[in-house]
């Protein structure tokens, strides 16, 4: 406990009596070598946490790189129902970088989003929009049944029932080469507008998409209006 | 070096007198002699006996019970999941092709008790949510988490908070596919935190998407951060206990004694 009747000391060495003192001196020497020991250790320390921290952190910021994989020839995908494909989301690590996309063709009479260079081929995201568990094609109810906790979408991706927060994500398709190709994922809204990508679970209307910020976004992918 | 005052030993460990016509010296110390004298030399260079008395021979208040040991047990779940942990490690591999499943199917398979280490360490988990949970219960119920306690409350909490981010991250290792989904569905449910969450998220999966390094991110926080932090945590747990002494159970009234002319509050046996 600091004895409270202490003497206060005189703010200035001169008035101490200080050997060496001179005018106006407030740094005592103690002072200044505390100062010093501590400061010192403070950058030796942040000299090892700061970089450490960062190197854990840093994939945050990091932008996910564009990579376009060929799917097969414009004549395998029909419009009246979709076919299978996997797709590599995240390359050299075997079967846990996989995914599944479900393509068809664009349908004019039930895709109403305008078409422009990248939609002639709509490529769903099996990634449910609740919580990330994996849909599959039913075609004879031509919907979309999550296994987890029962989300439900119809033909076009679009929340049909269930907890899921936004319509399945979308892939951009293009042909290249006589092939149909599939790029990076975007997130869609409930009016099929493209926005970048989110976690599932992130609803994107309204105030959602600035609740929800997107941190992958590159400079080197297609436009999303 | 002056000899430190004898501490209170119980009758039963002190040392008993020599009868008459007993001592015939022959030089050399007997066992307990030389472990006394081991003790001796590691006592008077450290000073640790008179913190092991603090922490070890202390009053507990009257009317305690069976629950006041619940705080003990997850120490113990602890200290299983540590060992049988630092052990699975020892042949765990935390490669996202493969390998992960792999090395713990060898565990079980081939390894000379691994099914049994690996199953406590799985089953312990368990235990020590159950535990930890029935201790807070206790103390909650006691009303033990009063003052002065309050700290000691909010680490436990802390602990807590730990403890599940343990089972959360654990989860994964095994690299099955109900780890792999689990993880999924549970770092989405991270994702759903306004602001924070979506970066919460990749900080976990170390990127977009579940990728090469998410594996051995959740391995390092698994068996380096969460554990270092919750032993730490452990201690300045026990040490407040310690200082501040057992809360007694909340039906056991003030014992209250006139001894001359002040009154003597006892609730210490």
């Amino acid at each position: 406990m600091p004895d409270r009747h202490r003497e206060i000391k005189p703010k200035y060495t001169l008035e101490r009596g200080m050997p060496g003192a001179f005018e106006g001196e407030t740094v005592t020497r103690r002072r200044l070598m505390n100062l010093w020991a501590n400061g010192v250790g403070g950058i030796a320390a942040a000299a090892f946490t700061l970089p450490a921290l960062g190197f854990a952190i840093a994939p945050i910021f990091k932008e996910a790189p564009v990579m376009w994989q060929p799917i097969g020839p414009p004549d395998d995908f029909p419009d009246n129902t979709y076919m299978t494909k996997v797709i590599v989301i995240t390359p050299g690590i075997g079967e846990a970088g996989n995914s599944i996309a479900y393509v068809r063709a664009r349908n004019p009479a039930i895709d109403t989003e305008p078409e422009d260079a990248y939609n002639h081929w709509v490529a769903l995201s099996s990634r449910c929009m609740h919580l990330g568990c994996p849909v599959r094609y039913v075609a004879a109810a031509e919907r979309f049944i999550c296994p987890c906790h029962g989300g439900v979408y119809d033909f076009r991706g679009m929340v049909a029932g269930g907890p899921p927060v936004r319509p399945l994500d979308r892939f951009y398709t293009r042909l290249n080469d006589g092939l149909v190709e599939i790029g990076p994922r975007y997130s869609v809204n409930s009016e099929l507008q493209r926005f970048s990508p989110r976690f599932p679970g992130e609803p994107i209307d309204g105030i959602g998409q600035y609740l929800y910020p997107s941190q992958f976004d590159t400079t080197d992918r297609p436009p999303y209006h | 070096m002056p000899r430190l005052p004898a501490p209170p030993l119980p009758k039963s460990l002190q040392p008993r007198p020599k009868r008459p016509g007993e001592n015939n010296d022959t030089g050399a110390l007997g066992p307990v002699e030389a472990g006394v004298t081991v003790v001796d030399w590691l006592d008077e260079r450290t000073a640790l006996s008179p913190g092991l008395r603090w922490l070890l021979w202390r009053k507990v208040p009257r009317g305690i019970n069976w629950a006041y040991t619940l705080g003990s047990a997850t120490l113990f779940a602890f200290l299983n999941q540590a060992v049988t942990g630092v052990f699975l490690a020892m042949y765990y591999r935390p490669d996202v092709s493969g390998g992960a499943y792999e090395s713990i199917r060898n565990i079980n398979d081939n390894v000379f008790l691994g099914q049994l280490v690996h199953g406590m360490h799985k089953w312990g988990a368990s235990v020590m949510i159950v535990l930890i949970f029935l201790h807070m219960g206790r103390v909650f119920f006691y009303g033990a988490y009063k003052y002065p306690r309050e700290l000691t409350w909010v680490i436990g909490v802390v602990l807590l908070i730990l403890t599940l981010a343990m089972g959360f991250t654990g989860y994964l290792l095994p690299f099955d596919q109900r780890s792999y989904w689990a993880t999924v569905v549970g770092v989405n449910i991270n994702a759903g935190g306004p602001f924070i969450g979506p970066f919460l998220s990749s900080f976990l999966l170390g990127g977009a998407d579940f990728g090469a390094t998410t594996l051995s991110r959740f391995y390092a926080i698994h068996m380096l951060i969460i554990p270092g932090a919750m032993a730490a945590l452990i201690g300045a747990h026990l040490y407040l206990i310690t200082k501040l002494g057992i809360a007694a159970p909340p039906w056991i009234k003030p014992h209250v004694e006139q001894d001359g002319d002040h009154a003597l509050v006892e609730s210490e046996v």
